[in-house]
């Protein structure tokens, strides 16, 4: 299959570095401009919850960090394939870059979890569904870096770990259902792409803005990564030493 | 002649001459089985309670460790590169390797369940849930483990490694497995989680052989 000019161009890992070169900047500040919207909604604005009072207001972290706990396998496995099927090296790159993030936002979900589950449920951590699934998932993602580190050239762990991330992809539907035969205590999910979401609109609003906020250090995180993981791949090419000493 | 029937013929008789690399893990799983009932002091209702549970985290370790020769002698005799090389299937050769070693070490597993059950005296309904859940359980572990076991393929720390990247894969098989295992002690019906295994194992067998092909061409090749 041909791959139009205009994505083709960022498999270079030259084009690729230069090009997205000043995005981790722009997309930190809007991260930073949704992160303070988001918090202002979800801290000041909106009103406690009829049940839970204030200790729902966990939600705007712990929500966004679950969703993108999912996103950067789901982007692992992606760029592991893109990476296997076109032998790019930047999609490689973004791999090794994701896993760290992705296991940093499944602890944070975990963490937020624990803080959340003391005062509601009476217990740090409960073998529930869906924390189960989570926990497994943070497995996966360990298991991901381990081989990183198991196999010393860098080219060769990805490629082996983008066999290993998608063989995951395939598990992680099948941990959750085999996970669901347990009777479950985590509240059902309030917010949905299909049906109406059982959220009020002044808690739903800046729990999106949060999401997106989220989802802007992930690109910014993410692109600085890949950024390092290049200058490192291609330590002893020209170009990276034009770069690394600042002449044209 | 299917492509994997010499494979299959040749990795079982190789398996045979390699007897104690078949015997260690039996005799692990037995002794970590027992470990449970040590460890309990004899309470009798506990131990039949977590019978189902020793026997299947027993087998998802004495698993790990038979699969972890499954490439190595490949591997440093050079053979892996032949097979590559070859003009046949690979995805064919890995459904004879994954037989061979499933009938090998994975059937006496099954087999030894018999006498696992006598030792946590486990009733006559739950130990046939036992042998079921093992019987259609064992082959997914053998699936999943020869995926990873490519992929282990050459790596340093061979030891560690494995277990670390399989047992996760593994936790589905093993919460269904239990699951059906308990509501058989209990009397409840537990068709449904041998329906899940069933349809697991067939998933497995489709995607499990290719992926591993693929595994091997990855560490090999690079």
């Amino acid at each position: 299959m041909r791959v139009p000019w205009f994505i083709a161009r960022y498999a270079s890992a030259r084009e690729f570095y230069v090009l997205t070169e000043s995005w981790p900047l722009w997309l930190g500040l809007l991260g930073a401009l949704l992160l303070v919207a988001g918090l202002y909604g979800g801290l000041v604005l909106a009103g406690p919850d009829a049940l839970q009072g204030e200790v729902y207001r966990i939600i705007y972290v712990h929500v966004p960090s679950a969703w993108m706990s999912l996103f950067a396998y789901v982007c692992l496995a992606l760029f592991g394939l893109v990476g296997l099927v076109w032998r790019t090296r930047v999609s490689l790159a973004a791999a090794r870059a994701c896993a760290p993030l992705g296991a940093a936002f499944t602890l944070l979900a975990l963490l937020t979890g624990a803080i959340w589950g003391k005062p509601t449920w009476g217990a740090w951590w409960v073998w529930d569904a869906r924390l189960s699934a989570e926990l497994v998932l943070f497995f996966l993602y360990l298991g991901y870096m381990a081989l990183q580190t198991a196999v010393p050239d860098p080219r060769a762990a990805a490629r082996a770990g983008a066999v290993l991330a998608l063989v995951g992809l395939v598990n992680v539907p099948i941990i959750h259902f085999s996970v669901e035969w347990w009777s479950t205590l985590h509240q059902g999910s309030t917010v949905s792409l299909f049906a109406d979401s059982r959220i009020h609109i002044s808690m739903l609003v800046p729990l999106l803005l949060m999401a997106g906020a989220f989802k802007c250090y992930f690109g910014a995180v993410l692109l600085m990564r890949m950024q390092a993981e290049l200058l490192l791949l291609d330590r002893d090419r020209a170009w990276v030493l034009q770069q690394v000493s600042g002449t044209p | 002649m299917h492509i994997g029937t010499g494979m299959f013929y040749g990795e079982v008789l190789a398996l045979l001459r390699r007897r104690s690399e078949l015997v260690h893990p039996l005799v692990f799983l037995l002794i970590v089985v027992s470990l449970f009932p040590l460890a309990l002091g004899g309470r009798q209702l506990l131990v039949t309670e977590l019978a189902p549970v020793a026997v299947w985290v027993a087998a998802l370790l004495a698993s790990t460790l038979a699969l972890s020769g499954m490439f190595r002698a490949d591997y440093e005799a050079g053979m892996l590169d032949r097979l590559l090389l070859s003009r046949r299937s690979l995805t064919g050769l890995m459904w004879g390797k994954v037989a061979a070693y499933w009938l090998v070490s994975g059937l006496p597993l099954v087999l030894l369940s018999g006498l696992l059950g006598v030792l946590l005296q486990l009733p006559a309904a739950a130990l046939q849930a036992l042998v079921l859940t093992l019987l259609l359980g064992t082959p997914i572990l053998t699936l999943l483990g020869a995926i990873i076991m490519a992929l282990a393929v050459g790596v340093r720390d061979v030891g560690t490694l494995p277990p670390l990247l399989l047992l996760p894969l593994y936790v589905p098989v093993l919460v269904v497995a239990c699951s059906a295992v308990s509501n058989a002690l209990h009397g409840q019906p537990y068709l449904a989680e041998l329906y899940f295994l069933g349809g697991l194992l067939l998933l497995s067998m489709a995607l499990a052989p290719p992926a591993t092909a693929l595994s091997l061409r990855v560490r090999v090749c690079e």
